[in-house]
């Protein structure tokens, strides 16, 4: 191979390269996540941001999206960062512990460490975890998602988060809300690891509060679900938002396990929400829902890679897209079944909404099959609201902007529904009804 | 679902060593242009007697070639190509112009017949029922041995000759179309073939005329060490109708062989083309040595409106495939349609599929493919349906199954959907209980079971045009098409 040829950087790529060095000195970590750390960087320097060039980032141009690199966010007081999660309206009354992440850090004072603890839920600091001895396993990446810009971007500059470590057996009486909470502008970058220990029962609630300003927001949700471990994880971005919001779930699924994901995106101009999910043990499933909403001209995109490495598992995607005005959807899926990953089950279904004469969706369902005795399934459907549907409610006297409502209602809330989780799924109506409203 | 015996079976009879077309005919014939040089366009193009646009119409797509670069992006894997190891030209000595049948070589009309083509225009008068009838453009390495029926389709006002004959005949249609529907530097092996192409077929139905008979093109890669680049044009006038079959087959060599072939395609107001390939190349031995490298850009621009365009494929040959026949729907309410059989066995490579670019209004397209793999083959389907932002009320509708026979090979489905038009309907399926809800119901309720009711109507679409296909060329498909949609994968 040869040398890659030094690209031209757009202002932002020189704007991350002067953030990095910058910045180097005061990043937590081992000589070991040091390393891993340059490394990122020096990805980042020579290959730039992910472009329309990259297959994985085709439809998603982060490059063109990016004009400029914000400063990391500098770390924010407990008293800051309480007032605004005051103002920050998530899932209302739900009775739920708390964890906070402000500014990229993980934040003891307002989180709920001691009743987790009660409950057989340790919290510690990520960036303890990185000082450790196997601090570069904390930033170990899938072979599947191979160079991906967006983690790299995680690698070289995350400011923290935390490691949740649920116990053997423990079943949670209450989820838990792992929120992001921007204090004043910047960039936010977290890793947090998700561990539920064999037998555990765990509901995750992934929310995020404050205005990162055109600063970006990079997340990496990393969960290993042992063997007969039960983890459902909501992930709920809503509101406006200038700055990118990337957020990558790197799971990992044992034998007898099951693993919900549904991740919900309405209102960030560029949002990305990608996904490497594989399964280690047998007899186990995996759903992936997601449930999207886009207007003016945002971005929105859903992605992900579904390992089948072993036999006997079955995996479920399921994705809604609603977009308006001239908005973007992107959707791209794999199912890999590797070779001996017999009886493998997988089904996966995207369908778009066009609600705007300008909007645009880009479908990409893949299948990777090397198995013989399997079932996977894709389907991909795309087009403008049903005219005989909505006639048959006019019919029936609903105003039409009402009628509308309804119908994309019913269309999102199929995913919703299929996911199942009753304690988000009142208020995830509610934001797809303000997401119409609005 | 495991794959059924049945259709085990019928995989392994059509298994790379079962492959029946594997002999060489010894005739005596003439090589030239080794290399990759402007010499051996300039020698391609005087052997042909081309005019002087020609030449440099090559010369300037050699030049772009030698700027691009070979693609990777597809699911293959071979070794690089040697473009200066290879002859691009081999013809039979007494192919000169041959004026009737009589002056061929019987040794080619012998080769023909063994590969179950008839040549001979009364013997197919003889036994054949006269609709049935098919024109053949027989096309022997580099060249065009013979065209049959061509008076009788010269009556009709339909011009079917080497693209050789109509370059000197026809210079003026010849330059309007070529390079219309795949520019000179549409991708790497386009280029290398417009720079190089030695023959192929030219159609031109003109307007109001609906083909009086079959057409069809046989090539056959005899010589070694030589590449066939053909070139296919096909014009189909305001309100004419054309079907048009395409078949080949090449000896069983050591060496890998490249084809590399371009197809135009341009049908104009309210005419209609229909394209069927029954590909045979020699896809390598057991240990998958040697076969050819297929790599063919087929495209059709529906470029008036009402226009319509099918691709057909039957694809059992060749070590590697790389081909992505398309349609381009640019005139208002024209309607695309590819159905697509894929097998692979061995260590045969398929990368296929097919592109529906919407432009026109209410324009419509249809996909049925089925790759079937066995041995340690990789078959993958690779499609894009794109509608443009003008493109309203167009439609799509995308059945991609696939089926895998054994532990070692691979399928894999990589399906583009872009929509740029609210009012368009993409619907992408590779689920056997989601066709249509209402044809199943149909089915279903009269006592059809499940599998029986989907295997009736997927079928349904294909054997439409399958059996349209003249005897000799519908053996392979006929078998393909018994095989049952029990455990596809999707």
């Amino acid at each position: 191979m040869n040398a890659p040829t030094p690209i031209n950087h757009t202002q932002a790529e020189a704007g991350l390269v002067a953030r990095f060095d910058a910045v180097r000195p005061s990043l937590a970590g081992s000589i070991a996540v040091t390393a891993l750390r340059d490394a990122a960087a020096e990805q980042i320097k020579a290959t730039g941001l992910p472009h329309r060039r990259v297959e994985e980032y085709k439809y998603t141009d982060l490059r063109a999206f990016m004009k400029s690199a914000a400063p990391l966010a500098a770390p924010a007081t407990s008293a800051e960062a309480k007032s605004v999660l005051d103002g920050f309206e998530s899932y209302g009354a739900l009775d739920r512990y708390r964890i906070v992440i402000a500014n990229g850090t993980f934040n003891a004072d307002l989180s709920d460490v001691d009743a987790l603890a009660a409950e057989g839920v340790t919290v510690t600091d990520f960036n303890d975890g990185l000082a450790g001895e196997n601090g570069s396993e904390l930033l170990a990446t899938p072979k599947m998602a191979g160079q991906d810009g967006t983690l790299a971007l995680n690698t070289a500059f995350v400011q923290g988060g935390v490691v949740i470590s649920v116990k053997d057996g423990a079943d949670v009486s209450k989820p838990v809300e792992l929120v992001q909470v921007a204090v004043g502008e910047g960039a936010q970058v977290s890793r947090n690891r998700i561990v539920v220990a064999k037998g555990a029962t765990f509901k995750l609630l992934e929310t995020f509060a404050g205005d990162t300003g055109a600063g970006e927001t990079n997340v990496v949700f990393d969960y290993d679900v042992a063997d007969g471990a039960k983890l459902a994880a909501t992930r709920l971005m809503a509101g406006k938002a200038e700055g990118a919001k990337l957020f990558t779930t790197l799971a990992r699924i044992g034998a007898d396990a099951e693993f919900k994901a549904l991740g919900f995106l309405a209102g960030p101009a560029f949002a990305r929400n990608q996904q490497f999910i594989s399964f280690t043990g047998e007899n186990s499933e995996a759903k992936i829902y997601g449930v999207t909403m886009a207007r003016d001209r945002d971005l929105a995109d859903q992605t992900l890679i579904v390992d089948h490495a072993v036999p006997h598992c079955n995996s479920r995607e399921f994705f809604k897209t609603v977009l308006d005005d001239e908005a973007r959807g992107v959707y791209q899926g794999r199912i890999n079944v590797a070779p001996h990953a017999q009886k493998t089950d997988g089904e996966m279904m995207t369908q778009a909404l066009l609600l705007g004469e300008g909007a645009e969706m880009a479908n990409k369902p893949e299948l990777e099959i090397f198995a013989d005795d399997v079932l996977c399934a894709h389907g991909a459907t795309c087009g403008e609201m049903d005219a005989d549907l909505l006639f048959y409610l006019r019919a029936r006297g609903i105003p039409e902007a009402e009628a509308r409502t309804l119908l994309v209602l019913a269309f999102l809330s199929e995913a919703i529904e299929e996911f199942d989780e009753d304690t988000v799924t009142e208020e995830l109506g509610a934001r797809v009804r303000a997401w119409l409203a609005a | 679902m495991p794959a059924v015996q049945e259709t085990i079976d019928q995989v392994k009879a059509i298994d790379v060593d079962q492959y029946k077309y594997g002999f060489v005919t010894d005739i005596d014939s003439e090589k030239g242009a080794k290399g990759l040089s402007e010499e051996t366009v300039r020698f391609l193009s005087a052997k042909k007697d081309e005019p002087e646009w020609m030449t440099e119409w090559r010369l300037d797509a050699l030049r772009r070639f030698r700027t691009m670069e070979e693609p990777d992006w597809a699911r293959v894997d071979y070794p690089k190509i040697d473009f200066d190891a290879l002859y691009y030209w081999a013809a039979p000595k007494s192919v000169e112009g041959p004026k009737s049948l009589d002056e061929v070589d019987p040794e080619l009309l012998a080769t023909y017949e063994k590969l179950g083509i008839p040549l001979r225009e009364q013997e197919i008068l003889a036994g054949v029922e006269p609709k049935n009838r098919v024109a053949v453009d027989a096309v022997f390495d580099s060249v065009s041995v013979v065209t049959t029926f061509k008076e009788e389709l010269k009556k009709a006002g339909v011009i079917f000759c080497s693209i050789s004959e109509a370059l000197r005949e026809y210079p003026d249609l010849v330059k309007k179309y070529l390079g219309s529907v795949v520019p000179v530097t549409d991708n790497y092996y386009a280029t290398l073939n417009s720079a190089v192409f030695s023959d192929g077929s030219f159609v031109y139905i003109p307007e109001g005329v609906r083909c009086p008979m079959e057409l069809s093109t046989y090539f056959r890669i005899n010589e070694q060490n030589t590449g066939q680049f053909e070139r296919t044009l096909i014009i189909a006038d305001k309100g004419s109708y054309v079907s048009y079959l395409e078949g080949c087959t090449a000896p069983q060599r050591d060496e890998n062989q490249l084809h590399a072939a371009v197809v135009e395609l341009v049908a104009l107001d309210d005419a209609e083309i229909k394209y069927s390939t029954v590909q045979n190349w020699f896809p390598g031995d057991s240990q998958g040595k040697g076969g050819i490298y297929n790599f063919v850009t087929k495209r059709g621009d529906c470029r008036g409106k009402n226009s319509k365009i099918a691709w057909t494929q039957v694809e059992t040959g060749s070590a590697i495939t790389w081909k992505y026949p398309s349609c381009i729907l640019r005139g208002d309410n024209s309607v695309g349609e590819f159905y697509s059989i894929a097998v692979s066995n061995g260590y045969q490579q398929i990368d296929s599929g097919t592109k529906m670019i919407h432009l026109g209004k209410n324009t419509s397209s249809r996909i049925i493919s089925k790759g079937i793999s066995a041995g340690r083959s990789s078959n993958t389907y690779r499609g894009l349906v794109s509608a443009h932002k003008k493109a309203s009320h167009t439609r799509n509708f995308t059945q991609c199954d696939s089926l895998l026979i054994g532990q070692e090979c691979g399928a894999h489905t990589v399906p583009y959907i872009e929509s740029k038009n609210a009012s368009a309907v993409f619907e992408h399926e590779a689920t056997t209980s989601k066709i249509s809800d209402d044809q199943m119901f149909y089915c279903l309720q009269r006592g059809m079971n499940e599998e029986e009711a989907v295997a009736l109507i997927v079928n349904g679409f294909v054997k439409d045009v399958i059996q349209q296909l003249p005897m000799e060329f519908a053996v392979e498909a006929q078998k393909l098409i018994s095989i049952s949609l029990e455990g596809s994968v999707g």
